[in-house]
């Protein structure tokens, strides 16, 4: 118990901010994934057939290679590319892009692709009259979209959407693989310098039980709420 | 381009055996847990629940660093017959994903024998077939046909999970693309290839689920 307490001797304060960056990564990432579905989901249901293509290219490249693939693109690759747009504009200098914005978009991009399909499923299960209804009804159809299929989409994949909240905040472990000290770079670091791996994973497996299990209660709370009148 | 080709392909012959072995313990470990999921008795029902929700709870690299660094610390397991075992990072990394996609497949399963009809059951207990048969002979070809497209979910994620496996020093299709990437300095090239191979085998894995699905499942 000695080595999770806090302050110098132990490695309590260490582990409680670890937990809180990959709290804030997953928000993050989650947040980032929600922009690319809602750039995304319409391309993915739209009429036209090329855009019909780049979304369907989006969904299914990311969905079909692993998460630590993307994640070391981006953290390789984007440090390359970033540099190469700066040596354009003159600067020749070395570049390090910060560790928490390269993993918090690659996982973005990851759950973005999954929000996508979520979305998708919940605008396609709304009843067709809605679409018609609104259309009588002569309104406009941006109106009918931010009133009247945004809310109800919303609602509709609040299940989906806590499944994909939970493959992100596991997908974060990877980050730790870029340096992010998040749980996972943490208990390695602990476990390397103390010769405890065993401990200090074990620890790790805890703290992401409780995180998945405090966020699956929160989401069914919010589900309840927005259940109610259905 | 051609030239990491070779490489990253022995590295794809090492990703595709993690994954058939681990889909085959996985598959008896699911099927084990399943059965024990759907035990009347509370006991054995909460362990088989309590494995499941620890191993899809947590991140699987972290399971992976559990059993390949933690497990080496135990001085019991160091001195016994499992060393021989878990000392290699390839029979870790099985253990691992086993472990892993056999909590997946066991709730997989269990959700495919909970939607069987009764009435199948009450059928075949009225004829009087017995228990056994009855499980071997109904429930169990309607749970896993009623459990194919899932699956092969389960297959595709898991083929995904194997890249983990470069974290502990397995020269499989990641790292070997890591390789690549350090000897060379050329991510773009390294990743996107390696990454092209993975969107192959995800397309293969796809189609032949869907083929024996069209075969064997349940026409909807």
């Amino acid at each position: 118990m000695e080595l999770l307490s806090f302050g110098d001797t132990g490695w309590g304060d260490e582990l409680f901010l670890a937990t809180l960056m990959t709290i804030a990564v997953s928000i993050a990432a989650m947040a980032i994934g929600f922009i690319f579905a809602l750039i995304f989901t319409p391309l993915k249901l739209s009429k036209n057939k090329s855009l019909n293509i780049i979304g369907n290219c989006y969904t299914t490249i990311i969905r079909g290679v692993p998460e630590l693939l993307v994640i070391y693109l981006l953290f390789f690759g984007g440090t390359g590319a970033v540099m190469y747009v700066a040596s354009i504009f003159g600067y020749d200098g070395y570049i390090e892009i910060n560790a928490f914005i390269t993993g918090a978009l690659a996982i973005g991009i990851i759950s973005g692709a999954y929000s996508t399909e979520v979305f998708r499923g919940a605008i396609l299960s709304i009843d067709k009259g809605q679409f018609e209804a609104s259309k009588v009804l002569g309104i406009k159809k941006n109106i009918q979209f931010y009133k009247i299929i945004l809310p109800q989409m919303l609602r509709l994949s609040i299940p989906n959407l806590s499944n994909v909240w939970q493959i992100t905040l596991k997908d974060t472990s990877l980050i730790s693989v870029t340096g992010l000290v998040e749980i996972m770079r943490q208990s390695y670091i602990a476990a390397g310098s103390t010769r405890d791996p065993l401990f200090f994973y074990s620890i790790a497996a805890v703290l992401y039980l409780m995180l998945t299990f405090i966020s699956m209660k929160l989401i069914n709370k919010l589900e309840i709420k927005y259940s109610k009148g259905y | 381009m051609i030239s990491i080709f070779p490489d990253l392909l022995s590295g794809a012959v090492i990703t595709l055996q993690l994954l058939a072995s681990s889909m085959f313990f996985g598959l008896i470990i699911g099927l084990i847990f399943a059965i024990l999921r759907i035990n009347r008795n509370p006991i054995i029902n909460k362990f088989a629940y309590g494995y499941s929700y620890f191993f899809r709870g947590t991140p699987l690299l972290v399971q992976l660093y559990l059993i390949y660094y933690g497990l080496a610390n135990i001085e019991l397991l160091r001195n016994s017959f499992f060393w021989v075992i878990i000392k290699e990072p390839y029979w870790c990394a099985i253990i691992a994903f086993s472990l892993n996609t056999g909590a997946y497949t066991s709730e997989i399963l269990r959700s495919a024998f909970q939607t069987i009809k009764k009435g199948y059951i009450e059928a075949a207990q009225s004829l009087g077939v017995t228990k056994k048969i009855t499980f071997y002979r109904i429930q169990l070809p309607i749970a896993i046909k009623q459990s194919l497209p899932a699956y092969g979910n389960e297959i595709i994620l898991m083929l995904k999970g194997t890249s983990l496996a470069s974290v502990i020093t397995i020269m499989d299709l990641m790292g070997e693309a890591r390789k690549v990437n350090v000897l060379t300095f050329k991510p773009f090239e390294a990743f996107i290839t390696a990454g092209i191979i993975y969107l192959f085998l995800t397309f293969i894995i796809h189609n032949i689920i869907k083929y024996l699905e069209k075969k064997y499942g349940f026409q909807t």
